[in-house]
């Protein structure tokens, strides 16, 4: 029987790659172990191995095909003795073409309404990932600023655990982008003592599940002394990495920390969605005289969209972003569940539900007044969030509805979440633990009386 | 005839104190001594709130250290922390107002006895965690090497603070970066009330960086001058090559906190302490029988001293309470 050589996965939230070249011919004999053919990611270049030995009898996507779908078959190999007939590998071709041409998944395709979206003051733009608009707001201000520097668990000769930070050692040197050893605790207390004699560190967490191991320097170390030196001293200090769900990590890796860090007066707490927010929204953590906290996410980094090019354009934080004007019902999100909120806006349109929908951006200050407004004007509140039901955003938001605007709604908040559980590894039980678009859909139509 | 060979001094000869560092020491430590009477007083009368940590007993540690370094060079300790605060020169008056809760206070009465700093002193905290100051104060370090200056950072914990994870941590990556700290192991014995050897596997703590490379010694940190020779030698250390460990064995005669009755230890252990190791007494006999002070100047002293104790406690109790004003001032820095 020949065996089918398939894309592999080579991170759990890759979908495609790139089949850079491959290092064996048709015809070669291949022994389990060999490198067949390299593969790009977004992250990395891998190399793929044998698992079995015979001989490659055809390679079904050549070096250079981008896009190629994980669990393509990319090649044939052939037992000894064994010839590859035509027909068995055609079907398999034509499915990689297929795949080939499909556009990005489906998750990703919100983030194309991002440029819809822009805010008039972008001036010139380039598309480019999130992972792209992080690294250059980075790199920027390191260049405006010889006090910044960078610090992390593989930030540097590694260019990023997520390739956020790639080309910035090369840039900049290993006195400023600086590879920490596995010690949150201690790298995050040591970045803050360097706040306070005038550095501005940024601190990269491989991602926030690994902050609960920083949590009292963050907290007690970072937020408290300013207040607790009667304002003689405080840190300017950036924390960030990815935050949330990635994909099939299970449990101790897929938390949301929004509504843990936004209780803690002396942080701010940001949140972005778009490229051009990731952007500006570091820039202005990195200038910022306190501690600020960037809640990204790994699945966004690979999205793209319009960012400005010029090293001026600095996102306010505090402020949120109607990224959808609508009079039915006002949708609340942040980070990766405004592209979860856009595709529900568009479901709900067609069943004649205008939805308005705000990218919070920042939890913490909250922009509330742009909230109460958009309420007033809807008199309808769908909440959503990654994260648990408890004490969370949407627990803040209802609250908030209710001091402020009370007279103007017309049916309960409504909140939308991940499941009140740890988030467990089966794929077919993450989905359903997870806040899909469809709920975002029930939940605008349960505040409009429409189910 | 040929030249004389030039005497080789012993390093303890080239860093003998002149008289009048001498009697400084002296002063400062019994300035530390009155200064903590005087809190522990006024915490019994309720002009104190909360913990209240006193140093008395340890006073030659933060003496002793403080001569070995520049008003550059950065301090940071946990929150028994009012010795440190007056051998940084902070006022007397600015420390216990903070005590009572008053505006006067370094931190306008918002930090209390356990968070105070003073930015102008190079004093950094002041830290309510047990050992959440040590990565703060190798952050220090680093920001020294970052600026290519060679300013120190005296990072001070207590025994109890040994056992924390962090402070290894903050051990691996001084060393790695060969960051110009000292770590200054005030052990006196008990963790609250728990005593070392209920603690902590080993209780030689000047080899707890030993698996990370770090140099460390034993000092006696109930005299001055030993504690000075051992920070001479540990300041050079730092300054040019990297982290290294003093381990000051020292003794607190008070309670953990003023809530502590201190009943897990014998009465005579402490009374021992008192009466054959105090600091202050042990320095007075060394000036006196050295010449370098008599009776009746050490009396003028101990008199300036007190002085300067009571006026503090009037100012802190004299300085009004903290403005409402001041409730939602200093959480963030208003943007510019």
């Amino acid at each position: 029987m020949p065996i089918n050589v398939l894309m592999p996965a080579l991170s759990p939230t890759m979908t495609e790659g790139k089949i850079a070249r491959w290092l064996k011919a048709e015809g070669d004999a291949v022994k389990s172990g060999q490198v067949l053919c390299e593969i790009e990611t977004d992250k990395a270049t891998m190399e793929v191995e044998a698992v079995d030995e015979g001989t490659l009898a055809r390679i079904l996507v050549p070096g250079g095909t981008e896009g190629v779908k994980v669990n393509a078959v990319i090649a044939v190999i052939a037992a000894e003795g064994e010839s590859v007939s035509a027909s068995a590998a055609a079907p398999a071709a034509a499915a990689v073409v297929a795949a080939a041409a499909a556009p990005a998944a489906p998750a990703i395709v919100a983030s194309a309404a991002a440029p819809a979206a822009d805010e008039p003051d972008m001036g010139e733009t380039k598309t480019m990932t999130v992972r792209e608009a992080l690294r250059d707001g980075m790199a920027e201000e390191m260049r405006r600023d010889e006090n910044v520097y960078l610090m992390g668990e593989e930030v540097a000769e590694y260019q990023g655990a997520y390739k956020v930070s790639q080309g910035l050692l090369q840039e900049f040197g290993a006195r400023r982008v600086v590879d920490t050893p596995i010690t949150e605790q201690g790298f995050a207390g040591l970045a803050v003592g360097a706040g306070f004699m005038g550095l501005r560190p940024i601190v990269e967490f491989m991602t926030w599940n690994f902050s609960m191991q920083a949590i009292d320097q963050i907290i007690n170390s970072a937020a408290k002394t300013l207040y607790m030196s009667g304002g003689q001293m405080g840190c300017p200090i950036v924390f960030r990495g990815p935050n949330g769900a990635a994909s099939r990590v299970a449990a101790q890796h897929s938390q949301c920390y929004a509504s843990w860090y936004a209780h803690c007066p002396g942080l701010k707490v940001v949140s972005p969605w778009s490229a051009a927010d990731h952007k500006g929204l570091i820039k202005a953590a990195i200038r910022d005289p306190n501690p600020v906290l960037i809640l990204e996410n790994e699945i966004l980094y690979g999205t793209s969209g319009a960012v400005p090019v010029s090293a001026d354009y600095v996102v306010p934080i505090g402020k949120a972003k109607i990224v959808r004007a609508g009079k039915d019902v006002t949708i609340t999100a942040f980070s990766i569940m405004v592209g979860k909120a856009l595709q529900a806006a568009e479901e709900l349109a067609k069943i004649g539900i205008d939805a308005e929908v705000i990218d919070l951006r920042s939890i913490r200050p909250l922009d509330i007044d742009t909230i109460v407004a958009s309420v007033k004007k809807t008199n309808r509140l769908v909440s959503c969030e990654e994260g648990w039901p408890f004490a969370g955003i949407g627990s803040e938001l209802g609250m908030l509805m209710m001091e402020q605007c009370f007279d103007w709604l017309d049916a309960p908040v409504k909140r939308v979440h991940g499941l009140d559980i740890p988030l467990p590894y089966a794929a077919n039980l993450e989905k359903l633990a997870l806040p899909q678009a469809d709920h975002i859909v029930s939940a605008a139509k349960a505040v409009l009386y429409k189910n | 005839m040929a030249p004389t060979p030039p005497k080789k001094k012993s390093r303890a000869d080239e860093n003998v104190p002149e008289a009048a560092d001498l009697i400084k020491y002296y002063r400062d430590m019994l300035l530390i001594r009155r200064f903590e009477e005087k809190a522990g007083q006024m915490y019994g009368m309720g002009l104190i709130g909360g913990f209240c940590h006193l140093y008395i007993g340890q006073e030659a540690v933060v003496v002793g250290m403080q001569s070995t370094i520049t008003p550059k060079d950065a301090v940071i300790t946990s929150y028994r922390d009012h010795g440190h605060m007056l051998a940084c020169g902070m006022e007397p008056g600015g420390v216990m107002a903070e005590l009572t809760g008053r505006i006067g206070g370094y931190s306008k009465g918002k930090g209390g006895s356990m968070h105070m700093f003073s930015k102008e002193k190079n004093f950094y905290g002041g830290h309510g965690i047990v050992g959440a100051q040590v990565p703060l104060g190798t952050g220090i370090a680093f920001a020294s090497k970052y600026r290519g200056e060679t300013n120190v950072s005296l990072t001070y914990m207590g025994d109890g603070a040994v056992n924390q994870g962090q402070v290894y941590e903050s051990f691996n990556m001084a060393q790695l970066w060969k960051l110009p700290v000292i770590f200054i192991i005030e052990n006196n014995r008990y963790g609250m009330g728990t005593a070392i050897e209920r603690a902590s596997s080993t209780t030689d703590f000047y080899h707890r960086g030993a698996a990370h490379g770090i140099p460390g010694e034993a000092v006696d940190g109930m005299n001055v001058l030993s504690v000075r020779a051992a920070g001479l030698r540990a300041v050079e250390h730092a300054r040019t090559k990297g982290p290294y460990i003093l381990e000051m064995q020292t003794y607190r005669y008070r309670g953990h906190s003023m809530s502590d009755p201190a009943k897990y230890r014998q009465k005579e252990e402490v009374e021992k302490m008192r009466t054959q190791h105090d600091p202050i007494d042990s320095h007075a006999k060394f000036l006196l029988d050295g010449g370098f002070a008599d009776e009746a100047a050490l009396k003028a002293i101990d008199r300036e001293v007190k002085d300067i104790a009571t006026k503090a406690a009037e100012f802190a109790q004299n300085s009004p309470e903290p403005p409402v004003s001041e409730l939602y001032t200093d959480v963030l820095v208003e943007a510019r």
